[in-house]
């Protein structure tokens, strides 16, 4: 990010100060917002929910029916104004199912009974500790926050896409086309993109800053558990260091931030 | 001297006007493509990189293969090359030209561009991309200028110009070098993560700009009275043994990564070459492409090994295959073979569109365009001085 909302509120102040402005009354009020918006800065805010590490853990055992599926997509779709343009090549995929045996391609095993093959599995951006995208992206519009989690800025994005050839795991969508055309309902709390701009899975970073938990987690029916990592008494901490868990090519180094609980049961 | 452009017989006005034909067609092409976005491609979100980055790559070896003829010429003080050292000057300015335009084309923001140098990110290889294309350009036109317009007035070279030259040398390998990086460290791509990538586009650029420079030359013979390699010099034999060894180094290369993929029998090094060789899940879209430029490359090293590499009409054919070759492996399959299969093991194939071939088309000509007006100024004052 070029300033955060404090430098730039600052900044305005100064200027206005020089007398560009020419009002006190709007110097006066930029420094106060300047003086609250100190007070609370992004991520550390009281109300906001903040990890050193935030981590996804997939528990197979709850998804069994299309519909535990579908509920977390839509859910996702519908907040984050993604549209469904209905063709598999202009695409925008935040979350979704494939199976196993794609899901975690390179461990093929011929003998599993096609039920085990074609099992669904839920997959999105992994948010990666060595995130092979950010290393690429020329201008910074994909950036790992301090929290672990791969943010898009969709205003500094050109769309070159080399950070779609740099994701090993397809993570990534690009706008093909105009996306505002096929948004079934706009929601106005969250912006809609441009064509020419790659967007992804975010974790849901709007919501963490507000206190709420990512819009998938919530609706997953326990099938989601979201948490720090960095925390030995959290949930998901819980899971990973005490249950056996996969990630999808974990070979490559990037350290996946998603993790799959397989033949769970009950993971608590 | 630009005015020496301005004049010209019917013919070459007549090519002149056709390539601003195309390239209009290509505008118009690109112009429907900004407002409906990269849609309008063949590219998908699985090929996210189609014919514009491919053609790219290509070029940015034809740039680089400049140096094939100025490190002989400078360094070594190889003299027979002195007549075509200006020709192989031009011509890297033009393909430098034509792959800014292609990735120019192929951004989905072209408004943002700007931004690589706004927010400069020193992890990002293509940061590095662009200083070096950029610097590369900037050295070529700089002495290829100043070198033609010395000898316009019949005096040396000014000497500030020889440092110039000589940082070209170590640029040239540089330009192709950050390229082969921008695929050879990509984590997920097993068709790209090699590291004999650079050390293949060096040796395929060094076999595939010389034969097209080569090409060039015989037709600067043809239309002018100028003669870049007159009789008893042997320019073209000389650099004809270059290719030679340039294309064999490339083949050897090229087997090496194939031996590399089937003998460790890894599936993920396997598919995109059993993709590009004989298809792959019923998709074979590369397979003819691939067959011949296998046979052109084996064509190509048998007639410029023989004595046949002085036949007057055998060595253009040999050059062409040789050209040819290059430019299916790296101006078409590299690109594709790295995005097939996708990272989920499935197969999604892309057919450039008819919007996007015009594109490529119109980028093509203003890169004619660009080395017609260099390559008439350059010739203008070697009739001139004849």
């Amino acid at each position: 990010m070029s300033i955060n909302r404090r430098q730039f509120l600052r900044r305005a102040g100064i200027v206005t100060a020089l007398g560009l402005g020419g009002s006190f009354v709007i110097n006066a009020a930029g420094s106060k917002l300047a003086e609250a918006a100190a007070e609370s800065t992004y991520g550390t805010s009281t109300q906001g929910l903040a990890a050193k590490h935030w981590a996804m853990v997939v528990d197979m055992s709850k998804f069994k029916s299309k519909d535990d599926f579908k509920r977390v997509s839509q859910a996702c779709d519908l907040i984050h104004n993604v549209p469904d343009i209905g063709n598999t090549k202009d695409e925008i995929k935040w979350i979704w199912e494939d199976d196993y045996e794609h899901t975690f391609s390179g461990g093929e095993n011929e003998y599993l009974t096609e039920s085990f093959k074609e099992l669904p599995f839920v997959v999105m951006c992994n948010h990666c500790e060595n995130p092979p995208c950010v290393k690429a992206c020329p201008t910074g519009a994909t950036f790992k926050r301090p929290d672990g989690i791969v943010d898009m800025d969709y205003h500094r994005c050109i769309g070159c896409r080399f950070c779609m050839g740099a994701c090993p795991f397809s993570a990534r969508s690009f706008n093909f086309r105009n996306p505002r055309p096929f948004i079934k309902e706009n929601n106005p709390d969250y912006p809609t993109r441009t064509q020419g701009v790659v967007e992804k899975c975010i974790f849901c970073v709007e919501r963490l800053a507000k206190g709420q938990k990512p819009a998938c987690v919530e609706v997953s029916k326990g099938g989601l558990i979201f948490g720090d990592l960095d925390d030995p008494n959290s949930e998901v901490r819980k899971i990973i260091s005490s249950k056996f868990t996969i990630r999808r090519k974990a070979e490559l180094g990037t350290q996946p931030s998603v993790y799959y609980l397989v033949g769970g049961g009950e993971h608590a | 001297m630009l005015e020496k452009a301005l004049t010209g017989s019917k013919k070459y006005w007549a090519w002149v006007f056709c390539l601003l034909a195309v390239i209009a067609v290509g505008v118009l092409a690109y112009l429907r493509q900004y407002s409906y976005g990269l849609g309008l491609t063949g590219m998908s979100r699985d090929v996210t990189w189609g014919l514009y980055i491919a053609q790219f790559t290509f070029l940015v070896g034809i740039a680089a293969s400049a140096v094939m003829l100025v490190t002989p010429y400078y360094l070594h003080d190889f003299k027979k090359f002195g007549k075509m050292v200006i020709l192989g000057e031009f011509l890297a300015i033009a393909a430098i030209i034509m792959c800014i335009l292609f990735i120019f084309v192929d951004v989905g923001q072209p408004m943002r561009i700007l931004n690589v140098l706004l927010y400069p990110q020193l992890h990002s290889v293509m940061f590095y991309d662009m200083c070096v294309l950029c610097g590369y350009l900037a050295i070529n036109f700089i002495v290829g200028w100043t070198t033609i317009g010395a000898e316009r007035k019949g005096t040396p070279s000014p000497k500030w110009v020889k440092p110039i030259i000589y940082l070209s040398i170590p640029w040239a390998f540089s330009i192709h070098t950050v390229t082969a990086f921008l695929y050879a460290g990509l984590p997920g791509r097993h068709f790209w993560l090699t590291a004999i990538m650079a050390a293949r586009f060096l040796a395929s650029a060094f076999a595939a700009g010389p034969s097209l420079l080569i090409l060039l030359c015989l037709i600067v013979r043809k239309v002018s009275k100028f003669d870049p390699d007159p009789p008893g010099v042997g320019a073209i034999q000389s650099l004809v043994k270059i290719i030679r060894y340039a294309m064999i180094a490339n083949v050897f290369f090229y087997i090496c990564e194939v031996f590399t993929a089937f003998y460790s029998g890894l599936p993920e090094e396997m598919a995109p070459f059993k993709y590009a060789f004989v298809g792959l899940d019923g998709h074979a879209s590369l397979v003819p492409f691939m067959w011949t430029a296998t046979v052109l490359a084996f064509l190509g090293i048998a007639l410029l090994i023989f004595p046949t590499r002085k036949n007057s009409v055998l060595l253009p054919i040999a050059l062409i295959s040789v050209f040819l070759a290059n430019w299916i492996d790296k101006g078409i399959v590299l690109i594709l073979a790295g995005f097939v299969p996708n990272s989920f093991g499935r197969v999604t194939e892309y057919f450039p569109s008819g919007n996007e071939i015009a594109i490529v088309l119109g980028v093509y000509a203003i890169g004619m365009l660009v080395l017609t007006i260099f390559y008439k100024v350059a010739i203008s004052v070697r009739e001139q001085n004849l």
